[in-house]
């Protein structure tokens, strides 16, 4: 009895799946749950199956599966000359992936996080950012660098930075920071076959964090455009702008206000440069309130820079209040996690800062 | 793993202290110093090398024993509290390198520089912090080194500068041989070769695994890092030729960490347990001292229990305090962005959160 059962529901399973690779529609979408991470990994396995060219390189993404696991199974799958496991040579890695753009690869080289990046941030602006722009066009350097940013969880001060502010100052350099595993999956994808320089910011919080996923959003040339963000969640009363991790915190603090009457668009960058300001724009002409949130510190940040460009726009003359930054606190991250906890945004901290925004 | 020691150009002489009597009867039948046999150490650049034979006193031994077990029993119990999800974030255990620690500082004086990479918590010990202060400092507590702020990597002593996060220094390392060269100065850059990056072997990381040879034009020796006597020669041999104005030398230390890279890194992946469990057995530093000092009759294992009761009461108390010490106060949020200034606003998550920093 349970030998056919087993059966019945084997078949069943793989009639499905059959179902699937056939790219039959059914009326229902065959949604899964899916984590970033995995999101992750298939993104990539399916770029470097999609084109030859394309190939990981850095700090124990080969035979230790990644720091984070993020590139599970790829080494086991396709071998030492598309998965490269590198020295703990930063300055010297980030450089010879950056030459094996110029000469026409596909290079992915992962930062075991993006603090270590700084050991190689030359290479990342003066030898990839700006080389297309000073050979007028004839060099481009397509490659992607990802890892994870920001803070984590007690990792203290020197592994604990976003590096967001600091990429999307330079012009040359593409910024992306997805949130979910739809925005990860895409993002990638789309960065990977992008001929630019694509700074990759993933969060480690958000690794083992699983999304729903359309079925449109797993076929396999499924991208998210770079440079367009997305409205997560309507609303009319305060235009809340966050990327990456605290977009999810955003969403749980629109629903706490919405208990009490107030409604909150809460808008995914997705990308930080080239930031769509258009959405940002269209949002506070509606709403008349902007809220930026970010994990970063605040001097010259992503709410900063929010901040100038509506001021510099249409959208200026729409807001009834002064735009409003929620930020890390402007302090090297503690390690203790009583002063961590209050070093980041809370979803308190969005809900106070609305409410002071809306004068409330 | 790289670190690097600076030291003074005085020449502090420390002569053992005198035989400390535990007891008049027990001292008799005792040797209260012998001489071993330590291994030879591979020489670069250098016509003569660390000498073959070491001294060592009963109260030396004892001290370099009380020293070593300490640090394994204080990263042992930094092992237990993460599991127990009490220390979190990154930690990386010493266990298994201790001879390196001790042996250095067996050669070296408190106003010697040192600095090390991330694996620190036995250099904060032997550069003069509690197991107290260490451990509470891992649980993020007030009592901490740091006063919590710091973390596992992040502990600073007078002249030991830390605890360092990041290593991704190959060049750096090469710049800093150049300069130290250059301008002759007094230098011992220390290599504990423990055979793995994180989970890269050095064969698959390194095109020249002999780490003593790759300062070049600066003189090297590789030295057997599981033997305490054999460190400490080494070391002193370093500094004094540091000390009588000769420049920068590389030491290779040999040794091995029993835990894998970090806590989150169960270290059997990229080697095998045979390989942990035959270091274990055949060159754990800690054993192969007690053995020496017990067949020279330097010690009986009496006093060695007693000793090791007292070390496991000493961190049971340090890891009790470093639980039940209270985290740090929020208003020391903000403290200690800058030294010597006049207080400071600080922007807190939002516009309207003034904190404030004090120096």
């Amino acid at each position: 009895m349970a030998a056919s059962l087993n059966c019945f529901l084997r078949t069943g399973k793989n009639a499905v799946s059959a179902l699937r690779r056939r790219g039959i529609h059914r009326s229902a979408p065959a949604a899964v749950q899916v984590t970033v991470r995995d999101a992750l990994t298939q993104a990539m396995d399916e770029e470097l199956e999609r084109d030859e060219r394309v190939f990981l390189l850095g700090e124990e993404v080969a035979q230790y599966d990644g720091a984070y696991k993020v590139s599970r199974g790829l080494w086991k799958k396709y071998g030492d000359q598309r998965i490269i496991d590198t020295p703990i040579s930063e300055m010297g890695f980030t450089g010879i992936a950056v030459g094996a753009a110029m000469a026409g690869l596909r290079p992915i080289c992962e930062f075991m996080t993006f603090n270590f990046s700084m050991q190689a941030i030359d290479q990342v602006i003066n030898s990839a950012a700006k080389t297309c722009y000073m050979s007028a066009g004839l060099q481009s350097v397509p490659i992607v660098f990802r890892g994870p940013n920001g803070s984590s969880a007690g990792v203290a001060a020197q592994h604990s930075q976003c590096f967001a502010a600091w990429y999307a100052h330079c012009p040359g350099l593409k910024v992306v920071s997805p949130w979910n595993s739809e925005d990860a999956r895409g993002l990638l994808k789309a960065a990977i076959r992008d001929d630019n320089p694509v700074v990759f910011l993933e969060n480690e919080l958000m690794y083992g964090v699983a999304f729903e996923m359309s079925e449109e959003s797993q076929s396999k040339d499924f991208t998210v455009p770079i440079g367009k963000a997305k409205v997560e969640r309507q609303g009319n009363h305060a235009t809340l702008v966050s990327h990456s991790r605290y977009v999810g915190h955003c969403l749980d603090a629109a629903a706490v206000l919405a208990k009490e009457g107030i409604e909150c668009e809460v808008i995914n960058l997705r990308t930080i440069r080239p930031m769509d300001v258009e959405s940002i724009e269209t949002s506070v002409m509606k709403t008349n309130h902007l809220v930026t949130v970010e994990g970063g510190w605040p001097q010259f940040g992503v709410g900063a820079e929010i901040c100038a460009r509506i001021m510099e726009g249409p959208a200026f003359n729409y807001l009834d209040a002064p735009a409003t930054r929620v930020t890390g606190v402007d302090i090297p991250m503690p390690y203790a996690k009583i002063l961590e906890d209050n070093s980041v945004p809370q979803i308190k901290d969005i809900i106070f800062s609305v409410k002071k925004t809306l004068n409330v | 793993n790289y670190f690097l020691l600076l030291l003074n150009n005085c020449l502090v002489s420390s002569c053992p202290s005198g035989c400390q009597s535990h007891g008049l009867t027990l001292l008799r039948d005792l040797t209260t110093q012998a001489t071993f046999d330590i291994k030879r150490c591979d020489l670069h650049r250098l016509e003569e090398g660390p000498p073959l034979r070491a001294e060592l006193t009963r109260d030396q031994g004892l001290q370099y024993y009380r020293t070593m077990q300490t640090v394994r029993r204080m990263e042992l119990k930094a092992d237990q509290l993460y599991k127990q999800k009490i220390i979190r974030g990154f930690c990386h255990l010493y266990d298994g390198q201790e001879a390196c620690a001790v042996g250095i500082e067996a050669a070296i004086t408190p106003s010697d520089h040192l600095i090390t990479a991330y694996r620190a918590h036995a250099y904060t010990y032997t550069r003069g912090v509690s197991v107290k202060e260490i451990l509470a400092e891992l649980t993020g507590r007030k009592g901490g080194v740091a006063k919590g702020k710091g973390g596992s990597m992040h502990m600073y002593a007078p002249h030991f500068y830390g605890g360092n996060g990041i290593v991704g220094a190959q060049g750096q390392i090469f710049e800093s041989y150049n300069m130290a060269a250059l301008w002759k100065l007094p230098c011992i850059f220390i290599c504990e070769n423990n055979k793995y990056g994180m989970g890269t072997s050095v064969e698959r990381a390194a095109a020249c695994t002999d780490y003593y040879k790759r300062g070049d034009y600066i003189p090297g020796i590789r030295v057997d890092g599981m033997d305490v006597l054999c460190v400490r020669e080494a070391a002193k041999f370093a500094a004094d030729h540091c000390r009588s104005g000769k420049g920068p030398i590389i030491m290779e230390l040999q040794t091995y960490r029993y835990h894998g890279h970090s806590m989150s890194d169960p270290g059997v992946s990229y080697r095998t347990r045979e390989e942990i469990q035959e270091v274990r057995s055949k060159s754990d530093p800690i054993s192969l001292l007690k053995e020496r000092m017990l067949a020279n009759n330097m010690a009986s294992a009496e006093e060695f229990k007693v000793i090791d009761i007292a070390i496991r009461k000493e961190v049971e108390d340090a890891a009790q305090f470093a639980t039940s010490d209270p985290e740090p106060p929020l208003d020391e949020l903000c403290n200690h962005i800058f030294k010597s200034s006049p207080p400071l606003e600080v922007r807190g998550t939002n516009p309207w959160a003034k904190l404030q920093s004090l120096s």
